[in-house]
């Protein structure tokens, strides 16, 4: 896991993606992208190398990162399930899917399993509301939920 | 007196050539295009509600309450993102626009907390206008919902709720009272150029973080306060209007610490001062301010601050507490005895570069009508003096070419031996704000400054060069111009000695002054220097801003020689945009060279050997005055030593602590029967003094300054002396006690004299400079308000001069005992010796004098960061904390002087400038080693500083 990644490593690996992108015209995002990928997470260390690099400041660097959630601050777990909660889902049964979920998982929004095997992570909209309730498991789409579906993910990603 | 409000236009001034007619709520204006429909409006009167958008900082469009319908036009436009266009026809005030704004008025009220009868702002709130001025009544959300204000009703904990940050010595953070309008984010970046704040996270999650969600203090924030300033509401508050409430009164007066001279309005609450707010029609800052003028005024009111004026027979004895008359009469007797027993010739003064034109002025008059003789020298000799030869000898005259605002025009920057954005920050923000704009920047310094890198900020160039290698490298890049045919052969046979530059062009054109030869030198690789030559030589309009780490050598006015040099080549000179700029140290070191303090000079640098001149002040004064110019202050203090030398009245200058070779300074001090110090504090310089005479702060007088770019500036009194007299009146008190019989009022009388007197200051009077609000000498019957640009058709001297700039090694060289050498310089939150920042809360980011050292060097050494290393020199030797870092070369090290404990000035040596005797504080051959904590002179110095300032209870 990236929490457990030396400092030094952190830097030279976001170097070496930074030093990528140089020749492209707003590289900020896609060098996220690229760090968020490698690390599971955007840690503290990258955001400031990023910003020496790019001669912008760390302020700078961060509201960026923590404008977009899914650039997150601490490593994520081995799967990633991200439930819709917007007005769509909400309309057709997505409140008690969600409550299912976290009962299932024993896990509030935002929060990842102890043994780092789940993040669950609220969204608002994966455009998928024609099959409402909707949720994400690692970039793939499952429709039409039902609560009772809860358990069947959970076991799942516990596989 | 009221308190000055000023206009906020709510977007920056459009420049065009072209202007635009418009007609707003039936009134027309007419506008330079480019202008927003909100300044516009302003400008016929018509005030758009509006809350994001504030004149300092560019229009945002995000807060929706400055929406206008334009006659043609679909739906509500905001007015600050909207420009005007020939004929629009505006409304402010509709019923559909009262609708919207009241709506969003009611969001905002709906997450903010409603205690504005406690709140610090009260009075001077944005929102609470706004929500006047759109007459909200009441908010239909409620507050039960989510909010950012700790207030719940269900008392749940808010996980949305932060607590305030307290971090800043001056002012707070509260975030539960933003409302995310990012005026405070655009000031840092704009007008700053810090860049220390940004808005995270999105949506209902926005707000306001330093750094990444750091505390302020943590952050990159410098705390120049642009951000407090711009905020609307109490969200970035000051401590002291927290701590007092609002002020009622206020007064434009002058900030008294660097050669910026920035405008501030000090807004007072009776004789209290509540804060400074940088004042936007003040021509040097246009508004902004740094860390020092804006919040640094705590020492006028610190308990260190001696009240009363005291005296002692002996400097082994204590002070005593006496009465002005006992204390005046005391000093008068013993400059009598002195000039009975040891001639005319044997008392001196020091005038100071703090205080006001109208003081110096008086101070050198005391030593020249009252004392006999020239014996007067002021601090500019060890920082500026090499500026005021040079400048003098190429041009003809001793100070910058430019205002300020010239650097907008700059196209190519070349930054030498300065370090702006710690010694002149509010001129270095306005600076980055042009590199930000495109313009290059070229540094020339032995150490990575922050202007070679920082956050939207990369010189093209940075020369890294071996301190004492100025000349090396300047003559260099004019050998770079001349033999690759770059300079600009038009402007050198219109306005220059066509002859002298032939003779210029033999000498630089030598190998031995290119690159290539001085690499070995300067350790600059030849291929920089030969890219920055050409970038200056051909980047458009080049300007030069240089300061200490030029003039501070012993070949300093050698270097000012070159760099004239330099801009002569290139045509760089007599328009805005270019030029060669020192950036002066203090508030009035360009004030207090003007007015007549070296030994030489008479008021407007005119020779002591002219009759002529010499004629004027003899009329003036009814006096003779000698023509035999005086002792610069290395003289006094050998003539001290040797016993020729026995009085000094030294006015704002700590000698002991700021000149070079302490145990020196020192030992002349010691050997003198009389040393009068007129300061606010029992000052380093003390130790040796018999007479101590209180000093009064910038805002306890009235007078003038005059900053780097020859503003003369207003200094205007708020508070009452507290010592019971202005600097000017006590020197009045000490002339009169002496027999002189001065009778001026008020410092106004005074520069009625020195404009009767002095030439370039002939039309200067108070009511021009408060009808203008300063001007810029030449001040005369041909320029009558000011100068803002100098040489425009032609040099003062005439043909402007190239000088040959021969480089001669100093003699202070490393050796296996000294291997390094010693830089100095200055840092942000701390100014010169410290007298009045130390005494702030600026100490919270500067503790202590630190010695930068390079990793390499640390390693040798087996120095870690933060180890007591001890440094020694040839004169002497100090302990300080070490700091490892990359910034210095390897071989070099880097120290500031602002902490007395510290007495970085005891290693530095006696050598100085082959031209004016300014000190080679920027060089000195030093040893590195560890050490377990001060040295045996530190123990020693404080043992005995504390000893002298032993005050005698009042019987």
């Amino acid at each position: 896991m990236a929490g457990a990644m030396p400092m030094h490593e952190i830097t030279e690996r976001t170097a070496a993606i930074v030093d990528g992108y140089l020749h492209v015209e707003g590289p900020l995002l896609p060098i996220l992208h690229d760090v968020q990928a490698t690390f599971g997470h955007v840690p503290d260390a990258a955001v400031e190398k990023i910003a020496d690099l790019l001669n912008l400041s760390r302020a700078e660097v961060h509201g960026v990162k923590s404008f977009y959630h899914d650039f997150q601050t601490s490593p994520a777990g081995h799967h990633v399930l991200k439930v819709c909660r917007a007005e769509a889902c909400q309309a057709v049964g997505g409140d008690a899917l969600g409550d299912a979920i976290q009962k299932a998982l024993g896990l509030d929004w935002h929060e990842t399993s102890a043994d780092g095997t789940v993040t669950l992570e609220p969204v608002y909209c994966l455009g998928l509301c024609s099959c409402a309730p909707a949720v994400m498991l690692d970039g793939e789409l499952r429709g039409r939920l039902k609560p009772r579906d809860a358990e069947a993910l959970a076991a799942e990603v516990r596989r | 007196m009221s308190l000055i409000q000023e206009t906020d236009y709510g977007t920056p001034v459009a420049v065009s050539d072209k202007t635009v007619t418009v007609t707003i709520d039936g009134s027309q204006v007419s506008v330079p295009e480019g202008t927003s429909v909100m300044r516009a409006s302003m400008e016929a009167g018509i005030k758009v509600p509006k809350l994001c958008a504030t004149d300092m900082v560019d229009a945002f469009g995000s807060c929706r309450l400055c929406l206008v319908e334009i006659e043609g036009k679909r739906g509500t436009p905001a007015s600050c993102t909207t420009p005007v266009e020939e004929g629009m026809v505006v409304h402010t005030q509709t019923g559909r626009l009262k609708d919207l704004r009241r709506g969003v008025m009611e969001l905002y009220i709906s997450d903010h907390p409603l205690d504005c009868l406690t709140c610090a702002a009260n009075g001077d709130c944005e929102l609470q206008d706004m929500a006047g001025a759109v007459g909200l009544r009441d908010v239909r959300y409620g507050y039960e919902g989510d909010g950012h204000v700790q207030a719940r009703q269900n008392g749940e904990a808010n996980p949305l709720y932060k607590p305030k940050d307290e971090s800043n010595p001056y002012f707070t953070y509260d975030p539960s009272k933003c409302i995310v309008c990012s005026r405070c984010v655009r000031a840092c970046e704009e007008v700053q150029g810090t860049f220390a704040l940004t808005i995270e996270g999105r949506g209902f999650d926005s707000r306001v973080s330093a750094g990444m969600s750091e505390t302020f203090l943590a952050s990159e924030c410098v705390s120049c306060g642009a951000c407090v300033q711009a905020c609307p509401t109490a969200t970035l508050q000051e401590k002291s209007v927290i701590d007092i409430g609002q002020p009622e009164h206020s007064v434009v007066t002058t900030c008294a610490y660097c050669g910026v001279g920035c405008s501030f309005k000090a807004e007072m609450r009776g004789e209290e001062l509540v804060r400074m707010v940088p004042y936007k029609d003040g021509k040097a800052n246009r508004g902004h301010s740094c860390v020092k003028g804006r919040f640094a005024y705590g020492y006028a009111s610190h308990s260190d601050r001696i009240l009363n004026p005291m005296i002692r027979e002996n400097i082994s004895d204590p002070w005593k507490e006496v009465s002005w008359d006992e204390a005046l009469a005391f000093a008068a007797g013993r400059l009598r005895t002195i000039e009975d027993t040891y001639g005319k010739q044997a008392n001196g003064v020091i005038t100071s570069s703090r205080c006001t034109n109208e003081e110096t002025y008086l101070v050198q008059k005391l030593a020249r009508a009252v004392f006999g003789n020239n014996n007067t020298d002021t601090c500019a000799r060890v920082c500026h003096s090499p500026t005021g030869y040079g400048l003098g000898q190429a041009f003809g005259t001793s100070a910058g070419t430019q205002d300020f605002d010239s650097v907008e025009q700059s196209d190519v920057v070349l930054v030498i031996g300065a370090n702006p954005t710690d010694g002149h920050p509010v001129f270095a923000s306005r600076l980055k704000k042009r590199l930000r704009q495109g313009a290059e920047l070229i540094v020339i310094d032995p150490r990575r400054i922050d202007l070679v890198k920082s956050p939207h900020v990369k010189a093209a160039h940075h020369l890294p060069l071996r301190p004492g290698t100025n000349v090396a490298i300047v003559t260099a890049m004019a050998h770079v111009i001349v033999t690759e045919g770059l300079f600009d052969e038009a402007f050198i046979r219109e306005r220059c000695d066509w002859d002298e530059f032939q003779d210029y062009v033999e000498f630089v054109s030598h190998e031995r002054n290119s690159p290539e030869a001085v690499e070995l030198l300067t350790g600059v690789q030849p291929q920089t220097v030969r890219e920055a030559a050409r970038l200056f030589a051909r980047g458009g309009n080049g300007a030069i801003y240089y300061g200490l780490g030029v003039t501070e050598h012993s070949q300093g006015s050698t270097t000012v020689i070159g760099i004239a040099n330099l801009a002569m080549l290139t045509g760089n000179i007599g328009r805005p945009g270019v030029g060669v700029n020192p950036l002066r140290g203090q508030n009035n070191v360009q004030g207090s060279c003007d007015m007549g303090s070296f030994p030489h000079e008479l008021p407007g640098y005119r020779h002591v050997e002219g009759a002529e001149v010499r004629n004027i002040f003899e009329t003036a004064w009814g006096v003779s005055i000698s023509d035999e110019p005086g002792l610069r202050i290395p003289n006094m203090l050998d003539a001290a030593v040797e016993g020729t030398f026995k009085g000094l009245y030294v006015q704002g200058e700590d000698i002991l602590q700021s000149d070079p070779d302490t145990k020196h300074v020192s030992a002349g001090l010691a050997a003198m029967d009389c040393v009068i110090v007129h300061d606010l504090f029992l000052n380093e310089t003390s130790h040796y003094a018999h007479v101590f005479l209180p000093g009064s702060t910038f805002l306890e007088k009235d007078g003038t300054f005059t900053n780097a770019e020859r503003r003369i500036n207003r200094v205007r009194k708020v508070l009452s002396p507290r010592n019971g007299y202005a600097d000017w009146e006590v020197t009045q008190l000490l002339a009169n006690a002496l027999g002189a019989e001065w009778d001026y009022t008020h410092p106004s009388q005074i520069m009625a004299e020195i404009a009767a007197t002095t030439p370039s200051f002939a039309n200067v009077t108070y009511e021009l400079l408060d009808e203008q609000g300063s001007v810029q000498w030449p001040c005369n019957d041909e320029m009558p308000n000011g100068s803002p640009i100098m040489h425009t058709d032609g040099f003062v001297r005439g043909k402007g001069r190239f000088i040959r700039t021969d480089y001669v090694a100093t003699d202070e060289k490393t050796g296996p005992r000294f291997p390094l050498l010693l830089t100095t310089g200055r840092i942000l939150s701390q100014y010169n010796v410290g007298a009045q920042t130390r005494r702030t809360a600026n100490s919270v980011w500067h503790e202590e004098d630190l010695l930068e050292i390079h990793p390499h060097d640390a390693e040798l050494r087996g120095l870690k960061d933060g180890d007591w290393v001890k440094l020694a020199s040839r004169s002497g030797e100090t302990s300080l904390r070490a700091t490892v870092s990359d910034r210095v070369s390897p071989g070099v090290v880097y120290t500031t002087f602002h902490h007395p404990d510290t007495q970085a000035n005891v290693i530095t040596t006696d050598y100085s400038d082959w031209a004016t005797n300014c000190p080679e504080y920027k060089v000195t051959a030093v040893q590195v080693s560890q050490s377990n904590g001060p040295s045996d002179w530190q123990t020693e110095y404080n043992s005995f500083a504390s000893k002298s300032r032993r005050i005698e209870a009042a019987e």
